[in-house]
């Protein structure tokens, strides 16, 4: 690990396990701020287990996990949230029925001032607040492309178009790490180049961390900058693209996978 | 009277009624959303309206008279100590059971309303309770028909209680995240929105609008007494279910469409008014067997 860069996210020996299984075995890993970071590894490692630690879905047993030095272990997950990490699904998980701007403006919950009862009486300031969100989320709409696409109800999109609402929802939250899991799923060529170019301008415009989970190997060596590689719920492997391509226990965790054609 | 006076009558009658359904109706769907509970609770709660509606009006009544105003004024008082009961009942008897089989908490919703009801049984005896007003019996004559003003204020506060609920729901950051919790609590919690605080919010709104009905009634009727919300709550619950449980939108349409089908059904030969009830129950049973997601509905039907 660069210890010279200043780690957004810090994990340090998170051990989970479920009824004696243990599913992440003392884990450590980091994630730069402002960097784009890829957690590999073969089906079943504890990629999505990590992620739902970091969120606050799943509580490891022991170990610490910080963002900007703030422990986010036992914190709820909306709090999580609130602190600066958002996060999308393997499959999508978007608010059926709701329009895509609905969607969106559901996702800046977390930072809007206005309490339940102003909102029931409609004060002015929340009448203000509101037109704030529907703007600001019309940028995160127009920010990956689909702004023409705001008043549609969100599961008639295209595949692809609603992952990019899910993108739009997470970035709406205004956070400094954003966590996608395996984002190129289900997408064509185009698309998936579409994606990279999304990936690297969330970074680069917004200054938003990535950290992704992908089974696109093509697509991880040339988005990241950082690769870690789990494997039976332990880190075996951590550096840059050219370096985990050439790392010979990545390629033995491998070896029997499809991926691993990919990697070679 | 005409035919035709007698129907339009009935018209009127039907959207009065069909009024305090729909706003008993929404508490029901409102709170199914989020926890996917079936309140059976939610008519007593209406019934505790009532009776704190009735307590203000009597405690303030010679300062404001006990006229629309008095009864406004009792109405919102009601609203909000009932809203926060909700809140209580939700956090007390439900939230430690959110975790439990759903059957655990559909008994829970059951204890609830019994502990309601016989709370008020024990301090009245059980009798009725007069729920005196100063309001006249004025009204306006179309043709043969003729709308007392009472039904018009009722129906037009109802209105605009459905109407608040309506913007609140579509235009604010509460009323989405409300329905983003319905659709996929996990999610909401990703976006950082405190389900828990939502949930809370929900119970509110949906006690305070049985509140409000739970007064109006109460004026209008001229009696309140500690069962008057098991009917009602059922009724509730069929014009959730017509409407489509879940459905905000479904819950106002249910409640006036139970309300009017009631007043016209009460107009059919050998059906006389005695028998509305058993008219309402078996439309009931016909939705849940022919279209069980009802008008507005989704297409998952929910087990209990």
């Amino acid at each position: 690990m660069s210890g010279a860069q200043k780690m957004l996210l810090n994990l340090s020996d998170v051990r989970l396990s479920f009824a004696g299984n243990t599913v992440l075995d003392h884990v450590s890993f980091g994630v730069a701020g402002g960097s784009i970071a890829s957690l590999i590894g073969p089906n079943g490692a504890g990629k999505t287990s990590l992620f739902n630690c970091i969120t606050g879905f799943y509580r490891p047993q022991s170990g610490s996990i910080t963002l900007g030095g703030e422990e986010l272990l036992r914190r709820k997950p909306h709090r999580v949230t609130q602190m600066g990490i958002a996060r999308t699904f393997q499959n999508l998980r978007l608010f059926r029925e709701m329009s895509v701007l609905e969607n969106v403006m559901a996702g800046q919950h977390c930072r809007t001032r206005a309490g339940a009862i102003s909102a029931v009486l409609r004060l002015p300031s929340q009448q203000r607040e509101e037109r704030e969100i529907r703007k600001a989320s019309e940028e995160c709409l127009d920010f990956v492309g689909i702004l023409d696409e705001a008043d549609r109800i969100a599961t008639t999109l295209a595949y692809g178009h609603q992952r990019r609402v899910e993108i739009a929802r997470a970035l709406a939250t205004q956070p400094k790490l954003l966590l996608l899991d395996e984002p190129a799923a289900g997408l064509n060529a185009g698309e998936k180049a579409t994606l990279i170019d999304l990936i690297r301008r969330i970074r680069d415009e917004r200054g938003v961390a990535v950290l992704l989970i992908e089974h696109d190997m093509g697509l991880v060596m040339k988005v990241s900058e950082r690769i870690s590689v789990l494997d039976h719920g332990a880190m075996i492997s951590e550096g840059r693209p050219d370096e985990i391509r050439a790392d010979p226990k990545v390629i033995e965790a491998y070896l029997g996978q499809d991926e691993a054609e990919e990697l070679l | 009277m005409t035919t035709f006076d007698i129907l339009a009558q009935q018209l009127v009658n039907g959207l009065v009624l069909g009024s305090f359904y729909a706003l008993v109706a929404l508490g029901y769907t409102m709170i199914f959303g989020v926890i996917k509970l079936l309140n059976f609770a939610h008519g007593d709660v209406y019934m505790i309206g009532g009776f704190v509606g009735f307590a203000v009006l009597s405690l303030v009544g010679g300062l404001v008279g006990t006229g629309w105003g008095g009864i406004a004024l009792s109405m919102f008082v009601s609203m909000i100590a009932v809203g926060f009961l909700g809140v209580v009942i939700e956090r007390i008897a439900y939230h430690p059971m959110l975790a439990a089989p759903r059957l655990s908490i559909l008994i829970t919703a059951l204890a609830v309303s019994l502990v309601l009801q016989n709370s008020v049984l024990a301090l009245t005896g059980g009798e009725f309770t007069a729920f005196r007003t100063n309001l006249g019996f004025g009204g306006i004559a179309l043709g043969g028909v003729f709308i007392t003003y009472n039904q018009m204020v009722l129906v037009g506060m109802a209105a605009i209680l459905m109407l608040a609920l309506e913007t609140f729901v579509t235009r604010t950051q509460y009323g989405r995240a409300m329905r983003a919790v319905s659709i996929d609590k996990d999610m909401c919690r990703l976006m950082g929105i405190d389900v828990t605080k939502i949930i809370a919010v929900t119970f509110l709104i949906g006690s305070a609008l049985a509140a409000a009905a739970g007064t109006m009634a109460g004026a209008y009727y001229g009696s309140i007494w500690y069962f008057m919300g098991f009917l009602i709550g059922l009724k509730a619950f069929t014009a959730a279910v017509i409407g489509g449980i879940g459905s905000i939108p479904g819950a106002m349409a249910g409640g006036l469409i139970l309300g009017l089908l009631e007043a016209f059904g009460t107009q059919i030969p050998f059906i006389g008014s005695e028998w509305k009830d058993v008219f309402s129950f078996s439309i009931l049973i016909l939705v849940l067997v022919f279209k069980p997601t009802g008008l507005f509905g989704k297409s998952e039907v929910e087990r209990m």
